[in-house]
């Protein structure tokens, strides 16, 4: 009788479960997931700091190269070619063809290369806008099951793990990574990506600098101040953002937009 | 003494007031006092220009000829990659210069640096150095930092001579530690170093992996270990076996040794000691002060030390970090092995050779058999009587009667005696199955002996010569030929 039970509910979960993960697998371009905002303890600050975030949406995938694309033939100022020097530096779309278009293998592949003039330019162009860092990290803190992933089981050690492998020669397709609480994909282990406030925090990510406030944030000792020092892949992903200028086009670094909720 | 130094000052002061009327203008000229603060008589004329030659472990490059300071144009590259760290066990490595430790540099006190920090387009992480050589904010750190695919530049003057460590300082920088990133950078008094027959790097480090010592495939990073400050591995340049095996560090008899010793961490403190060696000088924490007739030198975490002596006689001397577990169970072992004459009134030789047995897994050091065996035929058997009891007895029983059904007879072994082949085999490579000795059959399993051709050589030797009083004799390259 127990056992049926027992059966019965665990029948039921996972038939929920696969649902809802069908329902959230499949891919749609520019397709967003809703989170609904909440108090969030920024990375490097005490627990008074807390912000507010209001509800908004984010793009479930990163933008791929075949959206990127797309988004050139209506705005060819922005293209290989055409692009100013002050909005990207000359590393521009490196790992597509000379003039335009890429190899087919990379069509579903984050479109990387790309300086945040351009990412936001192709946001804006879309109605939406970049997440800012406070969005992006409150949707990358959600494990599996839970909007706050670091109690979950193994979710901080595996986002380490993912976060400190190399870079492969070509970045796989998107969605083939982790499926985060709000039906959000690749938050963690495909790239790195651009934020609307990608370098306000921090200045820069020498460790030992004491000239300012912010920048102890990075030292070893002064990492203590951080919310969470055994948080190693926000470390990573802090530093990333700390070494980019707005102009700057990296082998890993692509993005996703967001939009506010209020927005239709 | 104090008479000494007085006259030495008075002639100190007396040739300075000589000097001071000929050359009144050269600032380098001047002779500094060491113990006074501050380094700026190291702002000197800057002549000439050159580019900084890097090496890989364990070599170091040349000393500097050049008595003037120059502009030195130094270039590093960061390159993240997937490497061994003990046989069969990887992992990622970040680096500098493609190696664990970094390339090794070599400047003069009073050299104009212009430092060059590239990181690789294909690296997935911003990195930046800092280098304990620099007078200046982080060290360089804020100055060099670059996201992958991106240079940083800065300049810099040596203005104390020193063994110095640098490494990178991104956050989080245990872990940019933990992964590899350090290396040794010289900066030569004036006055240049002792001149020296061989120089080496080597630079220990701690290691955390998910998989414990030895478990292989890839092993990615423990942070909680690292934390706890509970290494799996603690090596010397990177690897389990970097200065072991094919790779050990070689000298002659007679030639005299540099160690430029350095210590990445992140967490542990060095206790450098070569086995059958005292340091003749060493150069204490890297810095100018020299002492003598050391056994011992510690080695900080983010700190180094330059060590000198003689190699007087012929022998492996072994490398370890003192606290000896991490020698001996992860791996901080290397062998400088010394060729050459012996000298009996400094050494007297080996009555017992292979007392010195590093664990087959903590690298693996290359045992010399032919020395083994050039033994005399007394001492080869008693060697091997002695490997017997320790390895065989066990089972074959002391007297070689074995066991009936369980263990077969050495003594009067008709297995045995037929032929060297048989009798090399169960022990190097293991035996199992059915066989038959004397008439009776036996169906076991013998596991393969840890023991080199030369000590297998000498238990079988004893076997044949002593238990069976037969004239068969059994060479290391025999063994060799059978050992799969
Ligand atoms: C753990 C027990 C064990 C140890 C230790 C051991 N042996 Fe054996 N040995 C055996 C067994 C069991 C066999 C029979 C294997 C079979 O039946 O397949 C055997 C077989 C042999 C044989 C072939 C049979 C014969 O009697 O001629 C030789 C030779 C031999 N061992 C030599 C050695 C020597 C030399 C050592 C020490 C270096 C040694 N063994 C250590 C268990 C052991
Ligand atoms: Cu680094």
């Amino acid at each position: 009788m127990h056992f049926n039970r027992i059966i019965f509910i665990g029948l039921g979960l996972g038939l929920a479960f696969s649902s809802l993960k069908g329902q959230q697998t499949s891919y749609s371009d520019g397709e967003m997931a809703f989170i609904p905002g909440g108090n969030y303890f920024p990375f490097f600050s005490g627990k008074e700091d807390q912000e507010k975030v209001d509800p908004f949406y984010i793009d479930r995938f990163p933008v791929t190269n075949r959206e990127f694309e797309t988004f050139l033939a209506d705005h060819p100022q922005w293209s290989k070619k055409n692009i100013k020097s002050l909005f990207a530096d000359a590393g521009y779309l490196k790992h597509w063809k000379q003039d335009s278009g890429f190899e087919s293998d990379i069509t579903m592949s984050p479109v990387v290369f790309v300086s945040w003039f351009a990412a936001q330019k192709y946001c804006e162009c879309m109605g939406k806008r970049l997440p800012t860092t406070t969005e992006w990290e409150l949707v990358a803190e959600a494990g599996k099951t839970r909007p706050d992933g670091r109690n979950e089981e193994g979710f901080t050690r595996l986002i380490l793990g993912m976060a400190s492998k190399p870079n492969p020669a070509t970045h796989p397709e998107v969605g083939k990574t982790l499926l985060n609480y709000y039906g959000v994909w690749d938050m963690h282990g495909l790239i790195w990506e651009w934020t609307y406030d990608f370098n306000s925090a921090l200045g820069t990510g020498g460790s030992r600098s004491d000239s300012n406030a912010e920048n102890t944030l990075f030292c070893g000792g002064g990492s203590g101040k951080a919310k969470d020092v055994d948080d190693y892949a926000a470390f990573l992903r802090h530093a990333l953002r700390s070494s980019l200028k707005a102009n700057y086009t990296v082998s890993n670094v692509g993005f996703r937009c967001a939009k506010d909720a209020d927005k239709p | 003494m104090e008479q000494h130094k007085l006259t030495s000052r008075f002639i100190f002061i007396f040739s300075l007031f000589l000097l001071s009327g000929l050359m009144a203008c050269q600032r380098s000229d001047k002779t500094e006092n060491k113990e006074s603060l501050g380094r700026e008589h190291n702002l000197v004329e800057i002549i000439g220009e050159e580019k900084a030659i890097l090496t890989s472990p364990p070599f170091v490059p040349p000393p500097i000829a050049r008595k003037h300071a120059t502009k030195v144009i130094i270039d590093l590259e960061v390159i993240e990659l997937e490497q061994e760290i003990a046989d069969g066990v990887s992992y990622v490595f970040w680096t500098f210069g493609g190696t664990v430790p970094g390339s090794f540099i070599r400047i003069r006190e009073g050299d104009y640096v212009e430092f060059h920090l590239k990181n690789h387009p294909d690296n997935k992480l911003p990195h930046n150095i800092d280098l304990h050589a620099v007078t200046g904010q982080g060290g360089g750190a804020e100055a060099t930092f670059a996201a992958p695919g991106y240079e940083a530049v800065f300049n810099f003057t040596a203005l104390n001579p020193g063994l110095f460590v640098y490494h990178c300082a991104t956050a989080p920088v245990g872990m940019h530690i933990a992964n590899g990133m350090y290396g040794l950078i010289l900066v030569e008094p004036k006055e240049g170093l002792l001149k020296v027959d061989k120089e080496f790097y080597v630079m220990q480090g701690d290691f955390y992996t998910e998989g414990s010592y030895g478990e292989s495939g890839l092993q990615p990073f423990d942070m909680n270990k690292a934390i706890k400050e509970q290494p799996d591995y603690v090596v010397f340049n990177g690897k389990v076996g970097a200065l072991t095996g094919e790779n050990t560090l070689k000298a002659k008899a007679g030639e005299t040794v540099r160690l430029f010793v350095g210590n990445g961490g992140p967490n542990l403190v060095s206790s450098f000691h070569v086995i059958g060696e005292v340091f003749d000088n060493v150069y204490m924490e890297g810095g100018s002060l020299k002492n003598h007739d050391i056994q011992t030198t510690l080695v900080p975490a983010g700190g180094s030390a330059i060590t000198e002596f003689k190699v007087e006689i012929p022998g492996d001397f072994i490398l370890v970090d003192h606290s000896i577990f991490r020698a001996f169970n992860k791996g901080a072992l290397g062998i400088l092995e010394v060729d050459g004459e012996e000298n009996k009134l400094i050494y007297s030789g080996k009555s017992e050779p292979g007392i010195y047995q590093p664990s087959a897994e903590a690298g693996k050091p290359k045992k010399k058999s032919e020395e083994t065996f050039a033994l005399t035929p007394e001492q080869q058997l008693a060697l091997g009587e002695k490997l017997y009891k320790i390895n065989c007895a066990a089972c074959h029983l002391n007297d070689g009667n074995g066991v009936t059904n369980i263990f077969p007879p050495l003594k009067n072994s008709d297995y045995f005696n037929k032929d060297i082949t048989k009798a090399i085999a169960p022990v190097v490579n293991g035996l199992s199955g059915e066989i038959t000795v004397n008439g009776q059959k036996y169906n076991s399993v013998m596991p393969k002996q840890a023991l080199t051709d030369a000590e297998t050589a000498a238990v079988l030797n004893y076997v044949y010569q002593i238990m069976n009083e037969s004239k068969t004799t059994v060479k290391p390259e025999d063994v060799k030929k059978v050992r799969k």
